[in-house]
């Protein structure tokens, strides 16, 4: 796989003291039964990814196991991940880190 | 089944009796796991008190239940009792009006089906969430199962398997025409 990581380091970080709501993250895990092609419909249609980004999503799923497939609130990871878990996607929430 | 097409707008397919009879009793089997779990729910105190709708705030025994409805955590197990209890009514609530949907649209003596989007959304929800019900019977927990091993091939694993597989072809045809 290549990395999606950026080729130069952040010059700064921001303290998670000062920063109110640090931000939420929604994470898909794999599962041997879900379909790429169903997985991807899924990111399309409730996550509102673009197709590039959604292939790009399901493929990190499918060959690292899990992929961080949006950000925001807790309010809006919880509702994110139900979603995602209404439609059958093994999918858990985190404090973005 | 040849398989769905986009005609108009809609996503057509058309099922024998016996296929339409297959996937109506496997979706209304998830609808009777889901509306097992939804049942313990009326048991807790503070639930009938405030009249909320709250779930138990522990997994489900059944393993096929854990899979439709995980953790809403992968490590903080706090967190996910308290996101199950308020969260898992919404998620059980969504799958549940994906089952009816397709249930109401599938002509029960076979038949051809013309799904507007909304419906067929519902459609592939409601095979996924017979399809991973299946997964868990079969114990597919790896993207290279290939079958039941070791078994009799006229057994009835063997049988819910090719049901299985029936079934993983429905839903991406499905999905196929619907991303097309």
């Amino acid at each position: 796989m290549t990395s999606s990581a950026p080729a130069t380091e952040q010059a700064t970080f921001t303290d998670a003291d000062t920063q109110a709501d640090p931000p939420w993250v929604a994470i898909v895990w794999n599962d041997p039964v879900n379909l790429m092609s169903y997985v991807t419909y899924v990111f399309q249609k409730l996550l509102g990814h673009p197709r590039l980004r959604a292939e790009k999503l399901m493929l990190d799923v499918h060959l690292k196991g899990r992929a961080t497939v949006a950000v925001g609130t807790r309010e809006a990871m919880e509702a994110d991940v139900a979603k995602l878990q209404g439609a059958g996607l093994w999918a858990t929430m985190a404090r973005d880190k | 089944m040849r398989g769905f097409s986009r005609r108009f707008g809609r996503f057509s397919a058309s099922f024998t009796a016996t296929e339409a009879t297959v996937i109506a009793d496997l979706v209304d089997q998830v609808r009777q796991l889901l509306a097992g779990r939804r049942a313990e729910s009326g048991a807790d105190p503070l639930a009938r008190i405030t009249g909320m709708n709250l779930a138990p705030s522990t997994q489900p025994r059944d393993p096929a239940l854990v899979r439709l409805l995980p953790n809403f955590s992968a490590d903080d197990p706090e967190l996910s009792a308290a996101l199950r209890t308020l969260r898992e009514p919404d998620v059980i609530e969504m799958k549940d009006s994906a089952a009816v949907a397709l249930l109401d649209s599938l002509p029960r003596g076979g038949g051809s089906v013309h799904l507007d989007e909304q419906v067929a959304q519902a459609w592939v929800s409601a095979i996924n969430d017979v399809r991973l019900a299946i997964g868990v019977r079969l114990n597919i927990t790896d993207d290279e199962y290939e079958g039941p091993s070791g078994l009799d091939p006229s057994g009835d694993e063997m049988a819910i398997f090719a049901t299985y597989r029936w079934l993983s072809a429905v839903q991406d045809s499905l999905v196929s025409a619907m991303i097309g």
